[in-house]
């Protein structure tokens, strides 16, 4: 007991419940994905799960569509998200940290009632609902997830480099070009991550925009986890989203801090 | 006369974004004072679907929801708030290298998509052989809440200066009330803007919840509206009940950010008053 006491009395050990909370609830449970992903039902160990996702055209097929559509999805938030966050990281249009904040409240109301919404607006313009309705309601989604980083990013430059560029000559398209958008760039690499990653494993979202016809991998997932006979071949599908996420991440270099949607 | 015209055009572009953004939210909201079925159709002012949430037919099911939501997001911001913030202390006192590891760490739940950590948790209760229910729930916004609040806490930490704490153990303050005295009043801030995050974060969930809460018919306030929008058309009350979490959530996100605002405003008088005194 006295052991017990003075190693905890030592600040650094207070960390280690955390630490054991940590493997026993984010690693262990990635770590099962992989380990049910090569199970079969009676628990030995198979490849089949992959080679069926291979060889059936339907979770392959959705597969593709589905990072199709975030690679879209992805891109219109850029192109919308882009000039929004320079235009309110500029303090030649913007000086209003209010007009920020509404930008990013969004980020925090339930994406569901989010895309609830979206549906209403369909329904009372008389849109058909169906992809186009999806790929609205996914940017719609989406878009305050690029703008805060690309915004974050932008607001950390060295006002001092725009002031020189400016001091030297450069036109405002050409302080845009030559320093700003390079400077920016690690801002829309966050943001990429913060909205491909969410938009490839969606699942509600899709049901609700196409009235259950347009499925995403996300759905596909959903289904054959939830029961018990094709839990396996759910986990192998999480295991090939759970891949392009780590590749994804690798390849953008995430870093938290940019990422968290903290405070404004 | 260009920069005038830029300013419009950018004005513009930022308040008609802003519209299509807010347009579908305000929808809602305001037919949540009609009795209609078919949105768009005013049927006249009424506050019948507000009272329905309380007495209707369906109350029943939507008032569990709520009591769910609540109960479960109070236990897991406690819960995380406490974690997480000792955690963090520990965390800033390790070596480098550990630290590091502990972030990385950290910082998974965080990168992940919800489906994941639902997924992944799901795995966990399954290979465990738990029944689902509350507990895993609250386990599962535990695991994905601690992290925010980890980092809310670090940033008090490194801010704060490491002598006072040195300095009350030399005048003979036991470590406990070292942390009792000195520490825990430092980083409050952070620990108070980490529990109405991690509360926030847990009405929020959806994804998480959905994996996790078994099939014993335990339904929070998003995987109710989401089996409810299933079956499609909404139910009409669920219009004021989502218009109700809106303005919550609307009202705590404001307080966390005019704390964060006064309390930026506080440091930097401090910082003037002790720039003065030297």
């Amino acid at each position: 007991m006295n052991k017990f006491v003075r190693y905890f009395s030592k600040r650094s050990s207070w960390s280690l419940p955390y630490f054991i909370f940590l493997l026993l609830f984010v690693v262990l449970p990635l770590l099962l994905i992989v380990f049910y992903a090569f199970r079969d039902n009676q628990g030995h160990f198979t490849v089949d799960n992959f080679v069926k996702f291979v060889q059936q055209k339907e979770a392959l097929n959705t597969f593709i569509y589905s990072v199709g559509i975030a690679i879209v999805t992805t891109l219109l938030c850029i192109l919308f998200g882009y000039p929004a966050a320079y235009i309110l990281s500029n303090s030649d249009f913007n000086k209003s940290k209010t007009t920020v904040m509404l930008f990013i409240l969004p980020m925090w109301v339930n994406f569901l009632i989010r895309t609830l919404a979206t549906v209403t607006l369909f329904d009372i313009t008389g849109l058909p609902l169906g992809q186009g309705a999806l790929m609205f309601g996914l940017t719609y989604d989406f878009l305050p997830f690029m703008i805060y980083p690309i915004y974050n990013t932008m607001m950390k430059i060295d006002k001092s480099l725009i002031e020189a560029a400016q001091d030297l000559g450069a036109s405002r398209a050409k302080v845009f070009t030559k320093v700003i958008f390079p400077l920016s760039l690690p801002g829309v690499l966050s943001g990429v991550l913060m909205v491909f990653l969410p938009t490839i494993s969606t699942f509600a979202i899709s049901e609700l925009l196409t009235m259950n016809d347009i499925q995403l991998f996300g759905s596909v997932i959903q289904t054959y986890i939830m029961q018990s006979d094709t839990m396996n071949y759910g986990a192998a599908l999480s295991l090939i989203m759970l891949l392009i996420i780590g590749i994804t991440s690798l390849f953008t270099g995430g870093d938290a801090e940019n990422e968290s949607p903290g405070l404004i | 006369m260009k920069v005038k015209f830029d300013r419009i055009i950018a004005k513009g572009y930022l308040w008609l974004l802003l519209l299509v953004l807010y347009t579908p939210i305000i929808i809602i909201a305001i037919f949540s004072f009609t009795e209609t079925k078919v949105l768009g159709n005013w049927t006249g002012f009424s506050l019948n679907l507000y009272k329905n949430i309380f007495v209707g037919d369906a109350s029943g099911s939507m008032l569990s929801a709520i009591k769910n939501t609540l109960i479960i997001a109070i236990i897991a911001a406690i819960v995380s708030t406490v974690l997480g913030s000792f955690s963090a202390i520990g965390i800033y006192n390790l070596k480098n290298r550990h630290r590091k590891a502990i972030t990385f760490l950290n910082s998974i739940p965080m990168i992940n998509p919800d489906i994941i950590t639902g997924i992944s948790l799901f795995l966990l209760f399954v290979w465990l052989g738990v029944s689902q229910g509350y507990t895993t729930v609250i386990l599962a916004h535990i695991s994905f809440c601690t992290p925010y609040v980890v980092l809310s806490v670090m940033p008090r930490l490194t801010g704060m200066n490491q002598n006072i704490y040195e300095a009350a153990l030399d005048l003979g303050a036991t470590p406990f009330q070292a942390l009792t005295k000195v520490i825990i009043p430092e980083i409050k801030p952070g620990i108070v803007s980490g529990f109405i995050l991690s509360f926030t974060l847990s009405i929020d969930d959806f994804a998480v919840s959905l994996f996790t809460k078994g099939n014993i018919g335990l339904e929070t306030l998003s995987t109710y509206i989401y089996s409810d929008a299933r079956k499609g058309g909404l139910t009409p009350e669920l219009r004021a009940l989502s218009t109700l979490v809106f303005v919550v959530v609307l009202a705590l996100l404001l307080v966390i950010n005019l704390r964060a605002e006064r309390q930026a405003k506080r440091e930097q008088e401090r910082a003037a008053v002790l720039k003065i005194k030297k």
